[in-house]
């Protein structure tokens, strides 16, 4: 535990990030664009009215869900709150069916009916997608304790800010897990504000890594704006679960650069702060020198992912400015599941 | 001058029991705090102690007698330290009678299984539940039960006696004081398709849980556009038991009847019980089963079969009439049977529909009834505002206005917190001569 978090701290005072090969930084950074672009797309569409309700976006956090999901394997889940279409693009989910869903169009994940904060894909191993803060704690050591159960080696990884991390049901979900060695990853994206309110001010511990530590839950302290400290943090965690040694606590340290939802001024911190961490820290940046000046890559082969990237969040947008409304007929299904 | 021992009433329900075991005999000295004596109640195997110093100088009631009732004397202490104190009760003071339910139980009828499932036995609605169960898990290794208490305890209310030692620990566990962290866990798994049951203490207890029950379990499959179902059974007693006070009893029908996504059963019987629940487990969408403490250790007959089940969603005629539908759910369908039995003497013949699910409501079988009777009357232990009576009424009024020649009548809860005190809490159920007597107001009788 302690130990950990100390090691932690020392891998992530390095600044270089030797732990990622060629094609693993170039595929992370494709994946952190692409997150980038949608959400930026996401906004735009948000600011033309075809995006309705609550709408988060994920940008400035985007290392997070990329270093994680680069420790996977198929079968194993995720499931996070209310800003997770970084999460579902992650997880391999369409930009098409989550930008649908975004605008409530019938090509959506759920077919128009869950919007920003409910999608699913089981394909994935995507379980939403929570608007409820906090229900995603105990609901994520639900598909661990289903892995446990059916002793299948996989882990469910379970995110959320860090103001959820202050809710009840964390801390008992934190007991379940390490009293059943259920094989859960409790992530938390420390992005310093939960809605208006900093972590400060909310939270007396100032280090949320060890809010698992009562219960003897290993937590650490990553760099969330780096995806390679990201991945390698990941790692442990993921070996640890798989192991069969119970859970663990990942403390993302990020930063969101967009206000709590669409609809937040964001006065509770200086434009100054936002724009020194878009300078010094962003994930994006940060992965671009390291293929420019350590992997050999060219601006020419980063331009060709940039379009890539910029063509499937355009196809997105497209399809789901072109895909119809749900039919009337729809607001009476998926209520109930028709017993056999 | 010597003492009095009397028969102890070990939980708010209890009414009787077995005098298992005496520990001392005649010419023992008992000091204060010594186990006495074994008490076996349907529940539990409970130690009596010494409250008074003495010398047992008679014993009473032999070991081994069963149905000894409350606050009979069992034993006489000669007050061997001079401290001269009247028959105080063993454990807790008993109070001045048998604690009568607070309801008046069913006299138990047979109740016959529209389908005939063959021959049946009589049970308790306590090894109906656990018979459910277990056939279950036996036939499904996704089904598991979930709770506090239900696996080393064998159950707060012993319903899940022997479960442990047949399904082990995995498929039986015993859960931590957290019903929201828990449920939510029971949720997240039953999204992966395992088929939780988790066990509430009591449903008070659910309310700690509720925004995963209603939030998460109720409204992912729309809100996921039909991918993530969630099979699960949420279950425990619901309602009045007895002398336990506002928090402690409540029905929670009306609430999960609010709910799309949610259905809602409410077993009487032995047979409702363990057809219910069975489907309940086999349903692919969460169901909220609301049992009742004080019929928890009474006996109707229950089919033998082992495919036996029942349909969510189908209301019972549970006996049969021509002025009068009353309309009941849960203990208060045997207060209908009784209502119906006096009815009867004063020739008014009454129809009692057992509602046995509340979501779905089969308002079909009710209308059918109200077109024979022309004259309704609900009756339920919960509060009447926005409740069922108020709901069945106005599904009546809106399939079957024509046909009903009174206003409906509803009997009800009062609408007040539960009071403790004994008069009071009777004054705050439904009585079987309120029920009498809206069948005859109805029915211009009175």
């Amino acid at each position: 535990m302690p130990q950990v978090t100390e090691a932690a701290t020392k891998r992530r005072g390095k600044a270089k990030t030797p732990s990622l090969s060629r094609d693993e930084m170039l595929r992370a950074y494709r994946d952190m664009l692409l997150i980038r672009r949608f959400e930026e797309k996401a906004g735009q569409l948000y600011g033309m009215g075809l995006i309705g309700g609550f709408c988060h976006l994920y940008i400035g956090q985007e290392a997070v869900v990329v270093g994680m999901q680069m420790c996977l394997k198929p079968g194993d889940q995720v499931i996070t709150s209310y800003r997770d279409h970084g999460h579902m693009l992650a997880t391999g989910m369409e930009a098409r069916g989550v930008m649908a869903e975004l605008t409530g169009r019938i090509g959506g994940y759920s077919k128009g009916k869950g919007g920003s904060m409910h999608m699913f894909s089981r394909e994935k191993g995507f379980y939403g997608g929570h608007g409820i803060v906090g229900a995603q704690a105990s609901l994520g050591n639900g598909l661990a304790f289903a892995n446990w159960y059916r002793q299948d080696g996989r882990v469910a990884l379970t995110y959320f800010g860090e103001g959820a991390s202050n809710q009840g049901q964390v801390f008992e979900s934190l007991n379940l897990a390490a009293l059943f060695k259920l094989p859960c990853i409790f992530i938390i994206e420390n992005n310093k504000y939960g809605m208006g309110t900093s972590v400060d001010r909310a939270s007396a511990s100032r280090d949320l890594s060890q809010n698992g530590a009562p219960w003897g839950i290993p937590g650490e302290q990553v760099n969330g704006m780096d995806v390679a400290s990201v991945r390698e943090a990941g790692e442990r965690a993921v070996a640890h679960c798989r192991a069969g040694k119970g859970p663990y606590l990942l403390e993302m340290k990020t930063y969101r650069y967009r206000g709590h939802s669409m609809s937040d001024p964001a006065k509770y911190r200086t434009r100054e702060e936002v724009q020194k961490m878009r300078e010094t820290s962003d994930c994006i940046e940060t992965a671009r020198k390291a293929l420019l000046d350590d992997f050999g890559v060219t601006e020419a082969d980063l331009k060709v992912i940039d379009d890539e990237v910029k063509a499937i969040v355009q196809d997105s947008a497209d399809f789901a400015q072109e895909s119809p409304e749900p039919p009337e007929s729809e607001l009476m299904t998926d209520i109930l599941v028709e017993a056999n | 001058m010597g003492a009095v021992i009397l028969m102890p009433a070990l939980s708010p329900t209890m009414t009787e029991g077995k005098l298992a075991r005496w520990l001392k005999k005649t010419g023992d000295k008992v000091k204060s705090g010594e186990v006495i004596a074994e008490i076996e109640t349907d529940k539990a195997t409970m130690e009596v102690e010494a409250v008074d110093e003495g010398v047992l100088t008679s014993i009473l009631v032999p070991e081994g007698t069963e149905n000894v009732a409350v606050n009979t004397a069992i034993a006489e202490l000669d007050g061997g330290t001079g401290t001269a104190q009247a028959a105080p009760a063993p454990v807790a003071p008993a109070p001045a009678a048998a604690p009568v339910p607070a309801s008046v139980p069913a006299a138990p009828r047979a109740a016959t299984p529209e389908k005939d499932w063959g021959p049946t036995k009589t049970i308790t609605v306590r090894e109906a539940l656990r018979d459910a169960m277990a056939a279950e898990m036996r036939a499904d290794a996704d089904v598991f039960l979930i709770g506090e208490e239900v696996a080393q305890y064998q159950g707060a209310y012993k319903i899940s006696q022997g479960l442990l030692e047949e399904f082990g620990p995995r498929r039986v566990m015993d859960m931590p004081i957290t019903e929201h962290g828990f449920t939510g866990m029971a949720v997240g798994a039953a999204f992966t398709g395992l088929k939780p049951i988790v066990e509430f203490m009591t449903f008070n207890f659910s309310m700690q849980a509720i925004d995963q029950i209603i939030n998460s379990a109720a409204k992912t499959l729309y809100m996921s556009g039909g991918q993530l179902g969630c099979p699960i059974v949420f279950r425990g007693p619901n309602g009045a038991a007895s002398r336990v006070a506002a928090q402690h009893s409540q029905c929670y029908a009306s609430w999960y009847a609010h709910c799309p996504g949610l259905k809602v059963i409410a077993p009487w019987s032995a047979a409702d019980a363990k057809g219910l629940l069975r489907a309940a487990i086999r349903d692919p969408n969460p169901v909220i089963v609301l049992e009742n403490e004080i019929l928890y250790g009474q006996s109707f007959d229950c089919p033998t079969a082992d495919d036996f089940v029942l349909p969510i969603g189908k209301a019972k005629v549970e006996r049969a009439g021509s002025d009068v539908t009353i309309v009941a759910f849960s203990i208060m369908v045997g207060m209908a049977m009784q209502a119906a039995e006096k009815l009867a003497e004063q020739g008014i013949s009454a129809e009692v529909i057992n509602l046995r699910s509340i979501r779905p409501l089969d308002t079909e079988t009710i209308a059918a009834s109200v077109r024979k009777t022309n004259r309704l009357v609900t009756l339920e232990e919960g509060w009447p505002f926005a409740g069922i009576g108020a709901e069945v009424a106005m599904q009546i009024m809106e399939t079957a206005f024509d046909h009903l020649d009174a206003p409906p009548v509803r009997v009800t809860g009062v609408d007040v917190p539960m009071p403790y005190a004994a008069n009071l809490e009777k004054l705050a159920l439904p009585r079987l001569e309120q029920v009498v007597e809206a069948a005859r107001s109805v029915t211009y009788r009175r």
